[in-house]
């Protein structure tokens, strides 16, 4: 219950810090309103020679674009600035100082960071869903809707404990900043349902980058085609990941020696 | 009098030639240095082609097997020549110039005798030498799994290697162009993201130019973009003839003048600006 209180306090700092550079704000809207436009113009660009990718139609790809903007934004806003600052942290030895605190130490340095602003692109995220739902041939049951906001919950847990296994390595390895490039490439693959690919690169995008299964899944969900076998795969996948980057960062911490090593 | 000017632009040239060779070996050798680094970057890249090439194949196989006059193969051929012109048009990163403005950089370089966008160029140039080592292995396997239609000629190869090395100047020079807007605005992210979501759609990145809607066609004619990705890699899968090659060169050239021209109209205007900052 603590770490709930002080979770909600850090990310109550986080966002009064950020509120303060409102230019930031536009900035992103910006950067928001030009990659909403070019997903939009390929998807139509795709859809101007088909009728259907994969068996998906247009308005479920607009879904599957919509989680993949929703889960970037959050991505963007906490994740990857906690993550990266964390790996910075322990290349200078300077975690010391976040490990004497009384909390728990992995709640620690997953709120310290908050890029507010990249919020713009979750709202746009719900947005092309929404406008995605509206133009699906079939309406949505209150059901879909939340196994769909439940698959969410998920894949936002399966990209933090990813994230934290990443910057987890950089206990042992030092030279990880590539890994930034390498996750943004990779992330681009989960804009399309993960089903169009090659096996080898589906199985890469389950099990080693899960994308499929934080992305793809929920647009599932929503569609109505995630069937009891994918749901558990989704839970099982989750549970692997948030596991091992949890025994990876304890294992990780007794490893470390601190500044003076 | 002229007897003495061109005795001192050949030696400018002979300084340049030395500089470049000196600096692209520096570059090569300090890249040699970060394998695992440059292992991973180059994987990361050839992320997004095989990304088009999946989507496109798909589409193409849903309409029978060919659209817009590409095959199957015609994609894949595209997508692998399209994996060597990403390497070769890496130039730098907007953020770069951010931070050379920010942290006052300009000021040591500008302390230089020579322009600073040679140091770039050059140094761009080396910088790729450990890209290809590994680039190369890992197209041949590709090329083997994959199997595109790829039967380049002996002028074809020739005319692709020139096609190459104008396309990355005619991208260095106008983002070059585009850096030294820092002058004046800081934040210029936003801006490079336009410029970028432009070059996606309309240089042939995200798909082959002939897939485009006409007027998007028409529209690419008048920007730059094509001329460092779609331009090359038609002139290695066989989609131009000679004379269209040979032509589509000239144009590169003119963009290069081009862009140059505008980078140097920018530098000194920018300059001025840059020291009465005070920095």
């Amino acid at each position: 219950m603590n770490s709930l209180r002080v979770l909600w306090i850090f990310l109550r700092v986080g966002i009064m810090n950020e509120a303060q550079y409102r230019v930031n704000f536009f900035v992103q809207l910006l950067q928001s309103a030009i990659a909403l436009a070019t997903g939009l113009i390929v998807l139509a660009l795709v859809f101007s020679y088909t009728e259907s990718l994969n068996s998906w139609s247009q308005p479920e790809l607009l879904i599957v674009m919509g989680v993949h903007t929703l889960m970037g934004g959050l991505i963007q806003v906490i994740i990857q600035p906690n993550m990266l600052r964390l790996m910075r942290e322990i290349q200078e030895g300077t975690l010391d100082y976040m490990l004497t605190k009384p909390e728990d130490s992995q709640v620690l340095v997953s709120v310290r960071e908050l890029r507010f602003w990249s919020i713009v692109d979750v709202a746009v995220g719900l947005a092309i869903v929404g406008w995605g739902m509206q133009r699906l041939a079939s309406p949505v049951t209150l059901a879909q809707v939340l196994l769909f906001l439940l698959m969410l919950g998920l894949g936002f847990l399966i990209f933090y404990s990813f994230w934290l296994l990443v910057a987890s390595t950089a206990f042992w390895f030092i030279r990880i900043s590539e890994i930034v490039t390498i996750f943004q490439s990779l992330f681009q693959a989960g804009r399309w349902p993960v089903g169009i690919y090659p096996v080898w690169l589906r199985t890469i995008l389950t099990f080693v980058v899960p994308l499929g299964v934080a992305v793809t899944v929920p647009a599932e969900a929503f569609t109505n085609r995630l069937s009891t076998g994918g749901l558990f795969l989704a839970v099982g996948v989750t549970a692997l990941f948030f596991g091992a980057s949890r025994g990876v960062w304890l294992w990780g911490l007794r490893n470390y020696s601190g500044a003076s090593a | 009098m002229t007897g003495k000017r061109m005795r001192s632009r050949f030696n400018e040239i002979k300084f340049l030639t030395a500089f470049y060779s000196l600096r692209v070996k520096y570059a090569a050798l300090l890249v040699f240095q970060y394998r695992l680094a440059t292992f991973l970057w180059v994987v990361g890249l050839i992320v997004e082609p095989v990304i088009y090439l999946v989507i496109w194949s798909t589409v193409a196989r849903e309409q029978g097997g060919i659209i817009g006059g590409y095959t199957l193969a015609d994609f894949t051929a595209y997508y692998l020549v399209w994996m060597i012109l990403r390497v070769v048009n890496i130039g730098l990163h907007p953020g770069a110039f951010e931070w050379r403005v920010r942290n006052g950089r300009w000021s040591h370089l500008l302390l230089r005798p020579l322009h600073p966008i040679h140091d770039d160029i050059a140094f761009l140039i080396g910088n790729k030498a450990l890209d290809f080592v590994i680039l190369i292995p890992i197209l041949i396997l590709l090329g083997l799994f994959f199997r595109p239609d790829l039967n380049p000629t002996g002028w074809q190869i020739l005319l692709f290697i020139i096609a190459c090395l104008l396309g990355f100047l005619v991208r260095t020079v106008w983002q070059w162009a585009l850096g030294l807007t820092t002058f004046w605005v800081v934040r210029v992210q936003a801006i490079f993201d336009l410029y970028f979501a432009i070059e996606l759609l309309l240089s042939g990145r995200i798909v082959p130019l002939d897939l485009l809607p006409d007027w998007a066609q028409r529209l690419a004619n008048f920007l730059p973009y094509q001329w460092s990705f779609g331009f090359p890699i038609e002139v290695a899968i066989g989609r131009q003839t000679w004379s269209q090659a040979v032509t589509g060169i000239g144009i590169q050239l003119c963009w290069i003048v081009g862009g140059w021209i505008l980078v140097m109209f920018l530098w000194r205007r920018g300059v001025k600006r840059y020291s009465a900052v005070g920095a």
